[in-house]
């Protein structure tokens, strides 16, 4: 479910397991941290090109008869997307013993969230024009609108607390069930999806069974060689 | 936390004159994106397809400017041919509008087929530009060509028990493959009342800009109701059935509680997902606001007279 476990390097003490997880963010030297930056690299570069994507076809005026409402569609994809991909991560370490992905898996879950903001952002300042004041009729009275803002709230403190400096401020145990709030974000933004369609539930489904599986992944029993018991990165 | 000190001066604070405008940049980067949107990479594309004889033109949108060609064949709602937006004018190659026959049938003196060459000689064709509000809340602004539904319901002469009109329709899975998923219950079935159908508004369109229908717009023939949502407006029709009972109708039929039989246009009775008190008319930034029976009231309202409207969505 989390980050320890590494095979053949969580022999280190806690604390460096935790920052080897993680971007350089805390700052503190670890010997690995040169192999991990491409990784990250690569991670937020790709994260960006859906973006990126988004902004050259608003200027090549690629986004349709309706950019407005392809714009928050296309932000909600990968809303879902890269929240399901946050999830890879730890049942790829636990059944197959990949460890790479565990990585990069911060990085993958800022970049849900960022999608998360401007997906929220997108429709209240543009599809609405700032409306708060609909925001919140909407979001008390349509179920899709709660769930959907439920799941972005579950988001932020994930977020707030994605630093090297609030692991160890929580605690490891605390922090990391802190985090598995993300199972219900990504629960949530499934339902958001499938109830926000009128008919076609195929594309709301791909996310259904991807979200799924990789939550049902988690009861998998865990390979031996990398199942340190939890307890460990208390304290 | 301890670690913290503060390193900001008053010098870094956003000067006092610049904040008391900052409704202003907000509104500056709205516009700004808004005009980015609304931006065009290419010129507009001209209309295409076969020109169509248009006798007379009547204006039905308040004057406004209409939709663009791209727009209006590209941006379309038609799941046989696919569920996103796009896909009906990616998929259209497949749809065969000729040979066409329509079937005219149930509760009528004169019931026949007729293909749809005949059936385009029967009246002349006129250019009507309507507003279309789709239930989604976004609209359009459409320069059909048709002829008015009441012409063809005259001419075929309903009986006394004819209280209603069906529209359904082609059910081939190999012109339109959107079929071949079962999303909504095939074939495409709408319905008006009797008197709706018999409305001077209500048009049966063949065509587009002065253009033959693209098949994404539901060539060869499609129903246009303008004060009622899009969806009431079935499209490649091959059957006009006259019944007693009131048609099962596909969406009414998928969700009860989202798609009334009625589905007049009201900015009042919000779809239990969305509001329904303003629309996106494609091209503008700024949602309007969407007018009951779509602006159509001061003709069609009369039909409903003493209807509880919420009740009869």
């Amino acid at each position: 479910m989390n980050a320890i476990g590494k095979p053949s390097t969580t022999t280190t003490t806690t604390t460096s397991t935790t920052t080897s997880t993680t971007p350089a963010a805390g700052a503190r030297p670890a010997p690995r941290r040169a192999r991990r930056w491409p990784l990250q690299g690569a991670a937020i570069a790709l994260g960006l090109v859906p973006l990126a994507k988004i902004v050259l076809d608003g200027f090549a005026g690629r986004l349709g008869a309706n950019p407005i409402e392809m714009v928050q569609d296309r932000l909600g994809f990968w809303t879902l997307t890269f929240l399901a991909l946050s999830l890879v991560p730890t049942p790829a370490r636990d059944l197959l013993g990949v460890t790479w992905p565990v990585r990069v898996r911060r990085t993958v879950g800022l970049l849900a969230f960022a999608y998360a903001s401007l997906h929220l952002v997108w429709y209240v300042g543009i599809d609405q024009v700032g409306d708060v004041g609909l925001l919140v009729k909407d979001v008390t009275k349509r179920k899709f609108m709660t769930v959907g803002f439920v799941a972005w709230l579950a988001l932020v403190p994930l977020a707030v607390t994605s630093t090297n400096g609030w692991v160890r401020r929580l605690g490891y145990v605390r922090w990391k069930r802190l985090h598995r709030l993300v199972y219900g974000a990504a629960l949530l933004g499934v339902v958001h999806f499938v109830w926000r369609v009128k008919a076609d539930l195929r594309r709301p489904s791909w996310f259904a069974v991807a979200v799924g599986v990789l939550l049902a992944l988690r009861l998998w029993p865990r390979r031996a060689r990398g199942a340190p018991p939890r307890e460990r990165a208390a304290s | 936390m301890s670690r913290w000190r503060p390193d900001l001066r008053d010098g870094d604070a956003t000067p006092e004159a610049l904040w008391l405008r900052r409704r202003e940049f907000l509104a500056l980067g709205a516009a700004g994106a808004g005009a980015l949107l609304l931006a065009r990479g290419a010129a507009a594309a001209e209309p295409t397809g076969p020109a169509l004889p248009v006798a007379r033109r009547v204006e039905k949108a308040g004057g406004e400017k209409p939709t663009d060609w791209d727009g209006v064949t590209g941006y379309n709602n038609f799941y046989e041919l696919g569920t996103e937006k796009s896909d009906p004018a990616a998929h259209a190659g497949s749809l065969r509008t000729r040979p066409w026959t329509v079937r005219i049938e149930g509760e009528v003196k004169r019931p026949q087929t007729v293909a749809i060459d005949d059936l385009l000689r029967w009246f002349p064709l006129e250019e009507r530009i309507y507003r279309m509000r789709c239930v989604e809340a976004w609209s359009m602004v459409i320069p059909w060509v048709g002829f008015p539904l009441g012409d063809l319901v005259r001419r075929v002469e309903p009986t006394s028990k004819a209280r209603y009109v069906a529209f359904q329709t082609l059910l081939d899975p190999d012109q339109l493959p959107g079929q071949r998923r079962r999303v909504l219950d095939w074939p495409y079935v709408e319905g008006l009342r009797i008197d709706e159908a018999t409305h001077p508004l209500a048009l049966l369109a063949v065509g587009v800009y002065g253009r033959a229908l693209p098949g994404q717009n539901g060539a060869p023939l499609r129903l246009v109701v303008p004060w009622k949502y899009g969806f009431k407006g079935a499209k490649s029709i091959v059957n006009i059935s006259f019944q007693e009972a009131q048609p099962r109708t596909t969406w009414n039929l998928s969700a009860p509680g989202e798609y009334g039989f009625y589905a007049n246009v009201n900015p009042d009775v919000d779809h239990p997902r969305w509001s329904q008190a303003r629309e996106r008319r494609l091209g503008e930034f700024l949602r309007r606001k969407t007018l009951p029976f779509n602006g159509y009231g001061d003709e069609v309202a009369s039909l409903y007279a003493g209807m509880d409207l919420a009740k009869n969505f």
